[in-house]
């Protein structure tokens, strides 16, 4: 920027007059070396409304999957698993033949299934850097839109514990590659009827294709997977293959926010149809 | 302050009386709640507009004409020439490409020059106000010095050993990723709405701001940047340093760039990403001591 204007006097080295910066309003937008203006922010489109959305959207899935994750119930209808409960790692899990029946945990876990193996996927999202613009804004208000003051007196970002812990997404992502391989596997054994013979295909198995290949899309949009496949590369002209490969994970990156809701609806909506199929709610339509 | 002081504020800091002939604008904006002009091209708009200094202000009212086509500096230069010769605004280009017209228009962070007049609805009030993260100079103009500050912390690009001017050799592959970074015309837009600094004056020392961590990722992507050769590992810096932990990348730095970069996406987060391999992350930790000794 051409500033066109001589340093101030009593300049400190940030730019800062040596007016105490508290003086005389209370900090941030208000602090006192700052143009006087009252109000907060100027904002008159309707900021509120994206973050109070997704607020709202993040509230009801979580509300919905703790639900499902504690039922404990209901989370296969053969052929179909809810992608909730795969793999189901605990003995009290329901026997899926040919499914992701494996009882690491063995007989002494006492709770839902569920809970062993979504930490992984969890922590994956909370970790994702869309979601943490999303809940950063739309649950804890820092800031809750650009330009409008945020009600916290102080900030350190992800600087310390525990949200320094937010550094380990990349191992999410290693771990959320694997429950991914599995959902693939569970999506194949949809295609078998529910006697358990092959070759055949009903509305479930569409829900699951849809739902894997926005579950792939989305853990391969990620910002880790994105620097991992080539971004952490100095020289791309020695690697062409991963130069083309960031390329291509570069522009799944692009729609990473629109991944990452339509893979939590898919999800959900996966759960859903399978809670409705084992509490009897319909009959899967076969397509053939 | 007399008008003849803010006459002196800079190269782009001054009234403009002939600035409607000059402009080819027709006639002279300075109205008070006229109707707008035979042909229908012109309507009469509401401002508000920020005038004060260090010591105090306020928002004032304008009315002021509007013709088709234009953007919100002509209508603040309409206002110098006719209504306030005295406004103190800072600008130059006005093509958007030397970043100096920066402002908040009814509250968003945006360059005078490229915003443009016909998107807001004609019976809105416009409230312009200066740079919200940065000490008043007066009126519209805002002291960046902080950002100069800044830009001195960062470490300049390190020349590879044994090669002179003229012998540097780049693959265009190499360089693309930086090249989006270079389109930045530091108008500082994204140091003010970035909520670390603007909304917590205390983390100005520890903070670079998105600008100039965009500047670190660069340099850390250069292909032929010695840095780490010299002993000066820039990933360790941009978070011991540089204060990349304190973003928490909610975007609005991308939002308000006039150049479209991508600065959160292509710069913040894979420099977080970098930081990650480097301080937080053992198994590449120990992939690159095992890589070195071999």
């Amino acid at each position: 920027m051409a500033t066109g204007t001589q340093p101030q006097p009593n300049t400190s080295s940030t730019g800062s007059t040596s007016k105490p910066p508290d003086a005389p309003g209370t900090g941030g937008v208000l602090t006192g070396t700052r143009a006087a203006i009252a109000e907060r922010h100027l904002r008159t489109d309707r900021w509120w409304l994206s973050p109070a959305m997704t607020a709202l959207g993040l509230f009801a899935f979580i509300v919905y999957s703790t639900w499902r994750a504690f039922a404990n119930t209901d989370y296969y209808h053969a052929p179909y698993v809810s992608p909730f409960y795969s793999p189901c790692l605990a003995e009290s899990c329901e026997k899926m033949q040919g499914g992701p029946n494996w009882a690491l945990f063995g007989e002494w876990w006492p709770l839902s299934p569920a809970l062993i193996i979504l930490i992984f996927p969890l922590g994956f999202r909370l970790t994702c850097y869309y979601y943490r613009k999303a809940y950063y804004r739309g649950f804890w208000a820092s800031p809750p839109a650009c330009a409008v003051a945020e009600p916290h007196k102080s900030y350190s970002g992800e600087t310390r514990f525990p949200l320094i812990l937010q550094n380990i997404h990349r191992y999410f992502f290693y771990a959320a590659v694997l429950v991914a391989v599995i959902l693939t596997w569970d999506t194949l054994l949809g295609f078998r009827n529910p006697d358990y013979e092959w070759g055949h295909m009903g509305l479930g198995t569409l829900v699951f294709l849809v739902n894997i290949v926005l579950i792939w899309a989305y853990t391969l949009s990620c910002h880790s997977c994105r620097h991992i496949i080539g971004g952490r590369l100095k020289h791309f002209s020695k690697h062409p293959v991963r130069y083309r490969m960031w390329g291509l994970v570069g522009k799944l990156n692009g729609r990473h926010m629109e991944l990452a809701w339509a893979s939590l609806l898919s999800v959900g909506l996966a759960d859903l149809y399978v809670y409705l199929l084992a509490t009897g709610a319909f009959t899967d339509p076969q397509l053939f | 302050m007399s008008a003849e002081t803010h006459a002196g504020e800079g190269a782009g800091t001054h009234t403009r009386p002939d600035a409607e002939q000059a402009e080819g604008t027709g006639t002279p904006g300075a109205v008070s709640g006229g109707a707008p002009d035979a042909s229908g091209t012109s309507y009469i708009a509401q401002f508000r507009v920020w005038r004060g200094d260090i010591d105090g202000g306020g928002l004032e009212d304008f009315k002021v004409e509007v013709f088709e086509g234009e953007v919100v500096l002509d209508i603040v230069h309409r206002l110098q020439a006719t209504q306030a010769p005295d406004l103190a605004v800072r600008w130059n280009c006005k093509a958007g490409k030397c970043g100096s017209c920066s402002a908040e228009i009814n509250g968003r962070p945006r360059l005078l020059c490229m915003t443009r007049m016909s998107i807001f609805d004609r019976s809105e009030i416009i409230t312009i106000t200066p740079l919200r993260a940065f000490p008043v100079v007066r009126d519209l103009v805002t002291n960046v010095n902080y950002n100069y500050a800044k830009a001195r912390e960062i470490p300049a690009f390190v020349p590879p050993q044994g090669l002179g001017p003229g012998e540097y050799r780049m693959q265009q592959e190499d360089v693309g990723r930086s090249q989006e970074f270079r389109k930045c015309i530091e108008c500082f837009l994204c140091q003010d709405t970035c909520h670390v600094v603007r909304d917590h004056e205390e983390n100005k020392q520890a903070f670079a701001g998105p600008r100039f961590l965009m500047r670190v990722a660069e340099l850390d992507m250069h292909p032929l940047d010695a840095a780490e050769e010299s002993g000066l590992d820039r990933k360790t810096t941009a978070q011991d340093e540089h204060g990349l932990g304190y973003c928490n990348i909610t975007k609005c730095c991308t939002d308000v760039c006039p150049e479209g970069i991508k600065i959160t996406d292509n710069a913040l987060i894979p420099l977080k990403e970098r930081v990650a391999d480097r301080k937080y992350d053992p198994i590449v930790w120990l992939g690159n001591k095992i890589r070195r000794r071999t």
